[in-house]
């Protein structure tokens, strides 16, 4: 179980990581997406991993599961989601405007008359 | 207990949502509406600094439900302080954003202004860790849309960098999160600070990994090297009131690293110098990156945004002294920096509106080349800290401050040297603007908008002076943050009274943690 746990937060990161570092808007958002789904998993194992436990105390129950991370990653989960609306309209924004969708700068950013130099 | 606590929270989340559902579309009523809400904030503002004053922590538990397990908002000299200090910036820089005609060249830009000061306020206030990220999740999608405010492709394109960038920044914020909570099991800061000082010095690995990777977030809302690569280009295509709003938006991250390295990681405690070490360094190299930025810009928003964080590296030097001295320091600096970036982004934005662009070059003179000129004289000397302004007093306090510091040669050297940079740069800067163009002539007088009443109008990517509907106004709100400066000057005393007390409180985190923990027996 954590084995499985923490090779998918691994992978999920390094996967992120890598697209958030591509010059594409689209591979951008893909990496965000990749690293919040690793993060919301790294949330929930720090209240330690317990398996087929209720996070709500019951009679009769002796192991609980803590309900924190819980709560914490619902609220990463809508948080990520509405900013990955954001990013998406933003990118889509970009690249109506400027024809592409690449991340860096275009010319039009350096002074008019630099390019001879 | 006062209700009025939560005020700076409640009263932009209040009037942000009526602007958009009642006032969509009449401008006039928008501009009532948000103006009179940020006076009221900054009233509330001044109510709780006196309130603070006093010395005494003041905790608002929401909901009356028992610290650790509900939230708490806290209210100390600190956070009084910045809940002012956005008020009247956010106040001023409005002004400007009306008077220029900033505010109707696209939608919802009250709405959206009122959304990110309820971000600003709300991560001043907070106690809690997580509570504060959701409150940084607040004022950075409000801040999405303001940035792009406007339109057009370079600001649509800096602004998906800015968002990317933002956006791996709150992803490892949660990281950190999700570490300090695996080690302390707590999310409220007083009981973390708590957790923290009972913690066996064998076992804080992971606890430091946790307190790096807060300063990381931090760093990146600060701007420091080397994480400053989102703030040039984001803040020279913002348009420049939101700029001017944005000089608050790194001081929250300076707020944060102040607030959880005195409270939650003091230097005595088991993380020990773990912050000073690596937040020295970068500081140093964040004032002179920041410094020969402005000299080797071509890019009059560029140049203002690297002086932003020329300033904010004066700044982390002082504040990773972390002695009071130090902390006093930094918080007579973030005030006077606060102000004097905000005003070098309007400004700039007046060049910029009677010039047709930002670039750093020879072009005939404005009309009001005077006055502009002036304006930026007096910004200027205000940034790069010559004398008579705040910004000379405020890097004084900073080499005071560190003169005892083991690495006081550096420091010092570094402060002098970049300041001569800077002075150079910006002195050459305003001579190319204002001095040498009056041997090309002057420009034509861009002609008056027909009617320029409160209307909306379609995307633009630069203000122009023409369709100004009120310049004075404009000129007044850049008036009003420069005197700002010239009263931190002249009432200095004072407000380094004020500063050596808030850094009082800060250092003396046994006070913060007893009014949060101590005194619940009426609480749920």
């Amino acid at each position: 179980m954590e084995l499985l746990l923490s090779s998918a937060i691994g992978t999920l990161t390094a996967a992120g990581v890598y697209l958030i570092l591509r010059l594409r808007t689209f591979a951008v958002v893909l990496g965000m997406t990749m690293l919040s789904y690793a993060i919301n998993l790294f949330l929930f194992s720090t209240g330690r991993l317990v398996v087929n436990a209720p996070p709500i105390l019951q009679k009769g129950v002796e192991v609980h599961t803590d309900p924190l991370p819980q709560a914490l990653v619902l609220t990463a989960i809508v948080i990520s989601f509405g900013m990955t609306a954001v990013v998406v309209m933003m990118a889509l924004g970009a690249f109506i405007e400027g024809g592409d969708d690449r991340v860096d700068m275009p010319r039009a950013d350096r002074m008019p008359g630099d390019d001879q130099a | 207990m006062s209700h009025l606590i939560i005020a700076p929270v409640v009263l932009p989340a209040v009037i942000g949502p009526l602007i958009i559902l009642w006032m969509r579309n009449d401008l006039l009523l928008q501009r009532v509406f948000s103006v009179a809400g940020t006076a009221l904030l900054a009233g509330v503002a001044l109510y709780l600094n006196l309130l603070a004053a006093g010395g005494e922590v003041q905790v608002y538990r929401l909901g009356n439900w028992a610290a650790p397990f509900g939230i708490v908002l806290m209210l100390d000299r600190l956070a009084a302080l910045m809940l002012l200090l956005t008020a009247v910036l956010a106040l001023a820089v409005q002004l400007y954003a009306i008077g220029s005609g900033w505010d109707r060249k696209g939608w919802h830009f009250h709405a959206l202004w009122q959304f990110q000061l309820m971000g600003v306020c709300g991560a001043f206030l907070t106690g809690d860790a997580f509570n504060l990220f959701v409150f940084f999740e607040v004022l950075l999608i409000a801040s999405y849309g303001l940035m792009i405010h406007g339109g057009g492709e370079m600001r649509l394109r800096a602004g998906v960098q800015y968002i990317a960038y933002n956006l791996a920044g709150s992803t490892l914020f949660l990281a950190a999160l999700g570490v300090l909570y695996s080690v302390t099991g707590t999310l409220n800061m007083a009981d973390m600070a708590l957790r923290v000082a009972a913690m066996p010095a064998e076992d804080t690995a992971l606890l430091r990994a946790g307190a790096v990777l807060l300063m990381l977030v931090f760093a990146v809302k600060a701007a420091l090297v080397p994480l400053h690569f989102w703030l040039p280009s984001t803040y020279a295509n913002a348009p420049g009131p939101v700029a001017a709003l944005f000089a608050i938006m790194t001081k929250v991250g300076v707020y944060g690293i102040i607030r959880f390295f005195t409270l939650v990681f003091p230097q005595d405690a088991v993380t020990q110098s773990v912050a000073a070490d690596l937040l020295l360094p970068a500081a140093l190299f964040t004032l002179a990156i920041g410094q020969i930025g402005i000299l080797g810009t071509r890019h009059l928003g560029r140049l203002a945004a690297f002086a932003a964080i020329g300033s904010i590296g004066t700044l982390m030097i002082a504040v990773a002294q972390f002695t009071p001295q130090g902390t006093a320091a930094a918080v007579y600096y973030l005030i006077h920096s606060t102000l004097a970036a905000g005003a070098l982004f309007l400004i700039v934005d007046m060049i910029g509106a009677r010039r047709g662009d930002l670039w750093l070059r020879l072009d005939r003179v404005m009309p009001g080349n005077g006055l502009v000129a002036a304006l930026y004289f007096t910004a200027a000397i205000a940034v790069v800290g010559m004398p008579p302004f705040s910004g000379f007093i405020g890097k004084l306090l900073v080499m005071q401050a560190t003169g005892a510091a083991p690495a006081m040669v550096w420091i010092w050297a570094t402060i002098l040297i970049t300041s001569l940079i800077a002075i150079y740069a910006m002195s050459r800067a305003g001579s190319i603007v204002f001095w040498k163009s009056v041997e090309l002539g002057p420009a034509p007088v861009p002609a008056p908008a027909a009617a320029a009443g409160p209307r909306l109008e379609p995307d633009e990517p630069i203000q122009n002076l023409g369709d100004a509907p009120a310049n004075w106004l404009a000129v007044a709100s850049v008036t009003l943050l420069l005197s700002g400066i010239v009263a931190l000057t002249a009432f200095a005393g004072p407000a380094m009274r004020f500063a050596e007390a808030t850094a009082a409180q800060l250092h003396n985190p046994d006070a913060y943690v007893s009014a949060v923990l101590e005194g619940q027996e009426d609480t749920k």
